[in-house]
């Protein structure tokens, strides 16, 4: 299957008072549709700053170069008015702090509102009408209410279930989710992770970015792990977690392991007790 | 709401008695009998000891101190402002009111120029950030917060009033009377605003909201304008609102340095003349304003504040 998202020897750079400064040191990753891409990694390590640079989203600072293809076509040579036709349309994000991404003074109503507008021509009718099946489709409760409500007024949750029916909304070939469930509580994450196996099963390709182990084993079939803007392996779920060759990547493996013991040691100590 | 309204209203209350009582105090240091200015500003031709005496007792000046503080309180509550000392025909609330509305014209048409002119600039300055137009403004900026306005007044009037001759350099009366004033008063906040207002933007640049703007893919225009723009301008409005009762305060030099007949010209000549009742009032007036104005502003930012609107 052809890729839908080809990266090749990405490398971003920022231009600091220092000098030049490499932040990501040349990556080649792709998605296939219907598929889902983890990108493994601890803050700092060029993951989301790899996409984000790939999607024209860094400032003037920034430096991107090598090559990034989306259904065959260059992006790194697009102008920033073809990337903001494809930001929102056919690629869709998600980010990672949905109480503070959208704008406070707008009601929420508005904010889905004017990106239907950016990128259709719809008439102001029909963007209501969308915006309610897209949150009906989100399982959100009173949908017309949530439309009056501001930022504020609403769970995390909620919002980043909104955030993904925005990006949903027009369809993307693409969508890239950029720690997505950090910011959310257990429940909540487990409701949007399956959210994105379902969005995967549609057909549409995902990126998701995280430092978590366990939220990336839930839902990607393909797992790189970035350290130090390089990607220092590569593979699926079961790979990184018994065969991984990169010590930094086992540290992880190692530390969720760990974790994973300690946690049916105590749930085995309980039977006991209790037995 | 309402209950918000009316503490701070009572919250204003002992403030401005306290701004009474000093603005009384203190005007009752100057070592001068205020008697005695009042006979000579009256041109009485030799000054004797019982010519002042009597004008004490008229003036009410040989009660104590605090017996006088309280008698004019009084007379404030009950909107009697007392009469002016120089001039007995003259009541000091029809003074007032005949200076204000010069000052007040003086005080919009300076805020509708630094409105007008500081909002675009700080927007261009903040957009082209360290582009050649935002390093000529802070060139800009920092001359003109240095320099005094009596000066930038008086290079105005002998630029545009003696050398150019197209506009007049003192009174009033038309709005070409107007435009040196009321540029000269609004120069040094124009300069505060742009840096506010550019600092603003910047500051709400980097903000999470503004990347999911561009994540999604909305145009740069509405992002600047309707998303930055409207977050940075909210945290101005309170900061304009308290610059009213200031403009309306600090156009003392300027309507001198143009004699401009308002309520500047007015306080500095009763200073002269050791007028107090009105010194007292004008300070009083423009103790009430900034309340006012205070609370007037913070009510329309809780109003346009979605997240400090409590909803029903």
């Amino acid at each position: 299957m052809t890729p839908v998202f080809e990266a090749k020897e990405l490398k971003v750079s920022v231009t600091g008072r220092r000098g030049e400064r490499e932040l990501v040191k040349g990556v080649s990753f792709s998605v296939e549709p219907g598929r889902c891409l983890g990108i493994l990694g601890e803050s700092g390590s060029g993951k989301s700053m790899s996409m984000k640079g790939a999607m024209g989203l860094l400032d003037r600072s920034f430096r991107v170069s090598g090559r990034v293809s989306l259904q065959g076509e260059e992006l790194l040579t697009k102008s920033p008015e073809e990337l903001r036709r494809m930001r929102g349309g056919k690629v869709g994000m998600v980010l990672q702090n949905p109480m503070t991404c959208f704008d406070p003074l707008y009601r929420i109503g508005n904010q889905i509102g004017e990106t239907f507008a950016a990128h259709q021509g719809w008439s102001r009718a029909e963007i209501r009408s969308r915006s309610l099946e897209m949150l009906e489709r989100m399982k959100i409760r009173n949908p017309e209410e949530v439309l009056e409500k501001y930022p504020h007024q609403l769970s995390g949750g909620m919002l980043q279930r909104i955030m993904i029916g925005i990006a949903m909304a027009m369809k993307p070939a693409l969508l890239i989710a950029d720690e997505p469930t950090t910011a959310l509580d257990a429940i909540t994450q487990l409701e949007i992770l399956n959210e994105f196996i379902r969005i995967k099963e549609e057909n549409t390709a995902v990126i998701f970015i995280s430092h978590d182990l366990n939220a990336v084993s839930l839902a990607a079939d393909e797992i790189v792990v970035f350290h130090q803007g390089m990607i220092v392996d590569r593979g699926d779920f079961r790979h990184i977690l018994h065969r991984a060759k990169d010590p930094y990547t086992r540290l992880l493996a190692e530390k969720r392991t760990a974790v994973m013991r300690s946690y049916r040691r105590a749930l085995e100590g309980k039977e006991t007790i209790y037995a | 709401m309402k209950r918000y309204v009316v503490r701070r209203l009572l919250m204003a209350i002992p403030l401005l008695a306290a701004v009474s009582f000093i603005c009384f105090m203190f005007i009752n240091l100057i070592p001068s009998n205020p008697a005695e200015v009042a006979l000579r500003v009256q041109q009485m031709p030799v000054i004797t000891e019982e010519a002042v005496a009597r004008m004490e007792e008229m003036l009410g000046l040989n009660k104590p101190f605090l017996v006088r503080y309280f008698d004019w309180l009084a007379g404030c509550l009950k909107g009697d402002f007392g009469i002016s000392y120089v001039n007995p025909a003259r009541t000091v609330a029809g003074e007032l009111a005949r200076c204000l509305p010069a000052t007040l014209q003086l005080a919009a048409a300076s805020f509708a120029i630094v409105a007008v002119l500081s909002v675009p600039i700080g927007f261009l300055c903040a957009v082209y950030k360290d582009g050649w137009f935002d390093r000529i403004m802070r060139g800009v900026i920092f001359i003109s917060t240095a320099m005094p306005a009596y000066w930038v007044g008086l290079l105005l009037m002998w630029g545009m009033g003696v050398k150019l001759r197209i506009l007049p350099t003192n009174g009033s009366g038309t709005w070409r009377h107007l435009i040196l004033p009321a540029f000269t008063v609004s120069l040094s906040y124009i300069s505060t605003y742009i840096r506010l207002i550019r600092n603003n933007m910047l500051e709400n640049m980097k903000q999470d909201y503004v990347l999911y703007a561009n994540v999604r893919g909305l145009p740069q225009r509405a992002i600047l304008v309707r998303h930055i723009l409207k977050n940075s301008m909210h945290t101005c409005i309170v900061a304009m609102g308290m610059s009213i009762p200031q403009l309306i305060a600090g156009t003392i030099v300027v309507e001198n340095v143009f004699s401009w007949p308002g309520l500047g010209t007015l306080c500095i000549s009763s200073i002269f003349n050791r007028d107090y009742p009105v010194i007292q009032t004008y300070v009083l007036l423009i103790g009430v304003l900034f309340v006012v104005f205070n609370l007037l502003f913070d009510i329309l930012q809780t109003v346009s504040d979605p997240r400090l609107r409590r909803e029903e």
